[in-house]
């Protein structure tokens, strides 16, 4: 109740993991904990979905949406008629931190 | 720490593409040199940056940094060309010789850079290409902060640059202690949401707001008097100041929630002042009084459902069911708040009330 926290789209395959501890030095939330062959998904109710885990397994052995948790992109994306999920701008075509200035295109992967 | 930009958005990280941006650019050693002070100047520059002055102009050059006099063994950081990362990193590395890499994030700071891709694999890579730092340094090494993690994959840079990504601190205050061992304590790792960091993003959450507030605020001030203007004001004050400051200490998880007992809590008063007007009749007491506790927790919980994005542990998942759940709510609630208002401010037009 009140707590709209408690799913992420974190997903750990243990059976691929090489214990390299990278998802460990990533995470600032101690999603993961170091274990004795592999790595621990201990907290996944702290995921916040950025994906730098994902990103930095060298056997994809993590996979998640990664995306803004950033309402006022969230809902400025559906107000444009944007989708929500994927959608570069935070807030504004020009004037915030996610912007992407006029003269360049949001190149880099889908967001 | 890696200083937020004050907007602030925990922004998505972009999918980066294992073999794009492979640049073709030709390397042009072009050294520029730095210090750790900081000067009046940079501390005027965070200043206006956090009260969101020229948003996107608090810039450094990319490129490459010397710090002190670094030898081709000292090491090498990864910042963003946003000035309070910039300046964070190399203020903590005071005493110490290194070379800073600064990459062009456009003035984002590395958190929503790397969300955004910009601080990320391909930037990175063509950084170390076009500043000729493999000919510069004999190690490959390059010591990147842990926050610019969502935006950089380390296999591919060492594919690309042959160059190996170690993941620093959280905050750059720790890089001291960190390069002694070069190992991060499980508190180094950690993020936190502390008062001071809060706080620093009130400024630029009410001037988002200060020009709509303005003519709200007029407006209400002749239509329905000072107290009314007041209200506005606070429910803005509310969602924009308190609620950040107070933000672990209000009951529920969600955002949304938080807003609403927290507009709530400010609509109060304002509603008993409304329920006590002794010149208009019960109907119109009970309708102004409605119209508080209507519109002010709905304006609190909205801005504060925003400010999810100036937090570093809100997930899409989570603000998505947040949205779906409590925007419809605060919606009912404000266009009941505002069709009070209408019928107030009507019957008193008419001399109704």
């Amino acid at each position: 109740m009140f707590d709209s926290y408690t799913e992420t789209t974190l997903n750990f395959y243990s059976d691929r993991c090489i214990n390299c501890k990278r998802c460990t030095q990533v995470c600032p939330h101690a999603v993961f904990d170091a274990g004795e062959s592999t790595v621990v998904l201990s907290h996944p109710e702290a995921c916040m979905e950025c994906g730098a885990c994902a990103l930095n397994c060298p056997v994809q052995a993590i996979e998640v949406q990664s995306g803004v948790g950033c309402a006022w992109a969230m809902i400025g994306a559906a107000l444009r008629g944007k989708d929500m999920d994927t959608e570069c701008s935070c807030g504004g075509e020009d004037s915030t931190c996610c912007a992407t200035p006029k003269e360049e295109t949001c190149n880099c992967g889908d967001k | 720490m890696e200083t937020k930009q004050p907007c602030s958005c925990s922004c998505m990280p972009a999918a980066q593409s294992a073999e794009g941006c492979t640049s073709a650019e030709k390397p042009v050693r072009a050294i520029i040199k730095t210090t750790s002070s900081l000067t009046f100047a940079n501390t005027v520059d965070h200043f206006l940056a956090h009260w969101g002055w020229n948003r996107g102009g608090h810039r450094v050059e990319p490129g490459l940094y010397q710090l002190g006099n670094p030898t081709p063994d000292n090491p090498v950081f990864a910042s963003a060309n946003y000035t309070l990362s910039f300046d964070a990193l190399r203020s903590a590395l005071s005493g110490i010789d290194a070379w800073i890499l600064v990459l062009d994030t456009k003035g984002i700071n590395v958190w929503c850079a790397a969300g955004k891709g910009t601080f990320g694999t391909d930037e990175l890579v063509r950084s170390i290409h076009v500043t000729d730092l493999p000919a510069i340094v004999k190690h490959r090494k390059i010591i990147v902060p842990q926050l610019g993690a969502p935006g950089i994959s380390w296999p591919d840079v060492m594919r690309r640059a042959q160059f190996l990504v170690e993941y620093g601190p959280v905050r750059a205050s720790d890089l001291p202690q960190y390069l002694t061992t070069h190992t991060a304590t499980p508190e180094m790792r950690r993020i936190e949401f502390p008062f001071k960091d809060r706080i620093v993003l009130t400024p630029v959450e009410f001037v988002h707001l200060a020009l709509p507030l303005f003519v709200v605020t007029a407006f209400l001030w002749f239509l329905a008097g000072p107290v009314a203007s007041l209200a506005a004001i606070s429910a803005v004050i509310a969602g924009t100041v308190i609620f950040p400051a107070l933000l672990p200490f209000i009951p529920t998880h969600d955002f949304s929630t938080k807003g609403l007992l927290l507009g709530g809590l400010v609509a109060v008063p304002f509603a008993a002042s409304f329920a006590k007007v002794p010149e208009i009749p019960f109907w119109a007491n009970t309708l102004a009084a409605a119209t508080a506790l209507l519109l002010i927790p709905a304006v609190t919980a909205y801005i504060a459902l925003n400010f999810t994005g100036c937090t570093t542990f809100t997930s899409r998942t989570g603000v998505k069911k947040e949205i779906f759940r409590y925007v419809p709510v605060m919606a009912v609630m404000a266009v009941l708040g505002i069709l009070a208002g209408i019928i107030l401010g009507v019957s008193r037009l008419l001399g109704v009330i």
